[in-house]
């Protein structure tokens, strides 16, 4: 499995991002192989409108099997994610990368 | 003459001086009002009439042909605005987003993407007597108030002479839909008020205008209340003061009821009287 993550930061002990469009970093931890790589969404900032739309599209570019982020996505971002079948898990807002991927194994957190 | 009326700050009396400035000027002449804050229109709360004409507004968006579609990702790359997003085998459009520039349908090596009409408001025109009023709005859910003023300045283009006095009660703050709705003003009289919110404010739809080119002056609305400093930026940068509208409760009774003002109000006609001078004067080739 391929997971990603919104994220302040690149590494696991960074601290989740609850935003999903104009998240800071989106991580994506690949299970399989044990690694940990990411994308730097902070131009998105000078993006005034259809950050959801892109971020989401990053997201699907890097071919992940599921999101795991904080408040969830607005509603174009969602109308994409949903035609790719990522499975998107909410509530990891306030927590690390580290403690979000823990939650997620644990199945602490809540689908979209 | 075109004049638009804005402001940084909102809720400072654009739409007040714009309906009690059109009604007192048709006393005398021909003038047109028109209301371009298209998100949230309120000018026609204080104007009536006879409606002359309705039209739905479109604009053009992309509409995505599957069977042309070779999947290149063309489109998404070129969309500067993020309307275009492509999931290998599918291309997703969002019209809210999109800024009608044809960038991807010009682009696309199949012609996948054809341009099609999608309807974002109404324009919407009264008459009574030698005032007319031109109301366009938004239908809800759109996001893009810059091609419904576009489109409502052209229709004003087409049937007005520019000999007439021109209202555009503009939009508030200093974004795309304010630059748009002042843009083509001959003069743009900026509403604020006198305390500190207003004043920052104020600097902001200054910078704006200066960036424009635009000549412009401030009205003061509310004056009473606050502090001295809005007269003494106006002074100290040679900006022309055109009038002082007082603070008093009676006027924004009458506002909560949907009445004009000067009617009822001296010391309002008084100052209303100032800034319909200006404009005549302006009009008349005098300028400062």
């Amino acid at each position: 499995m391929r997971i990603a993550f919104t994220a302040k930061g690149k590494d696991w002990e960074s601290p989740m991002d609850a935003r999903f469009g104009r998240a800071e970093f989106l991580v994506v931890y690949d299970e399989e192989a044990d690694t940990l790589s990411h994308f730097d969404n902070r131009e998105i900032a000078n993006v005034g409108h259809g950050a959801g739309p892109q971020t989401a599209q990053k997201i699907f570019d890097m071919k992940v099997d599921a999101l795991v982020t904080g408040n969830g996505p607005g509603g174009n971002a969602a109308a994409v994610l949903n035609q790719t079948g990522i499975k998107i898990f909410i509530g990891a807002g306030d927590m690390t990368i580290r403690k979000a991927y823990e939650a997620y194994q644990k199945k602490q957190l809540n689908l979209a | 003459m075109k004049i638009a009326i804005a402001s940084g700050k909102g809720g400072t009396g654009k739409t007040t001086l714009s309906t009690n400035l059109a009604s007192f000027f048709a006393g005398k002449q021909d003038v047109a009002l028109i209301d371009l804050d298209v998100e949230e229109p309120n000018s026609g709360l204080f104007i009536t009439g006879e409606l002359v004409h309705s039209e739905d507004k479109h604009k053009m968006i992309p509409v995505w042909d599957k069977e042309k579609c070779t999947f290149c990702g063309r489109c998404q790359q070129v969309c500067h605005f993020h309307a275009i997003i492509s999931l290998g085998t599918q291309i997703m459009v969002f019209p809210e987003l999109c800024h009608s520039c044809y960038a991807c349908s010009e682009l696309c090596p199949t012609n996948a993407l054809p341009m099609d009409f999608r309807k974002m408001g109404e324009l919407k025109h009264w008459k009574e007597g030698s005032l007319s009023f031109i109301e366009s709005r938004l239908d809800i859910g759109q996001e893009q108030a810059v091609p419904l003023i576009a489109q409502t300045l052209t229709y004003v283009a087409e049937n007005f002479s520019a000999d007439n006095i021109l209202l555009f009660d503009a939009p508030p703050g200093t974004s795309c839909p304010v630059i748009e709705a002042t843009k083509d003003a001959d003069f743009v009289i900026l509403v604020t008020e006198p305390t500190p919110f207003g004043l920052h404010d104020l600097k902001l739809a200054v910078e704006t205008m200066q960036e424009l080119k635009k000549q412009f002056g401030v009205v003061i609305n509310r004056y009473g209340i606050g502090n001295d400093e809005v007269i003494d930026y106006c002074h100290k940068n040679g900006i022309d003061i055109l009038a002082k509208f007082p603070n008093d409760r009676r006027i924004a009774e009458l506002y909560s009821r949907g009445e004009l003002v000067y009617e009822k109000f001296p010391e309002f006609r008084k100052q209303l009287e100032l800034v319909a001078d200006y404009i005549s004067n302006l009009q008349q080739g005098g300028g400062k």
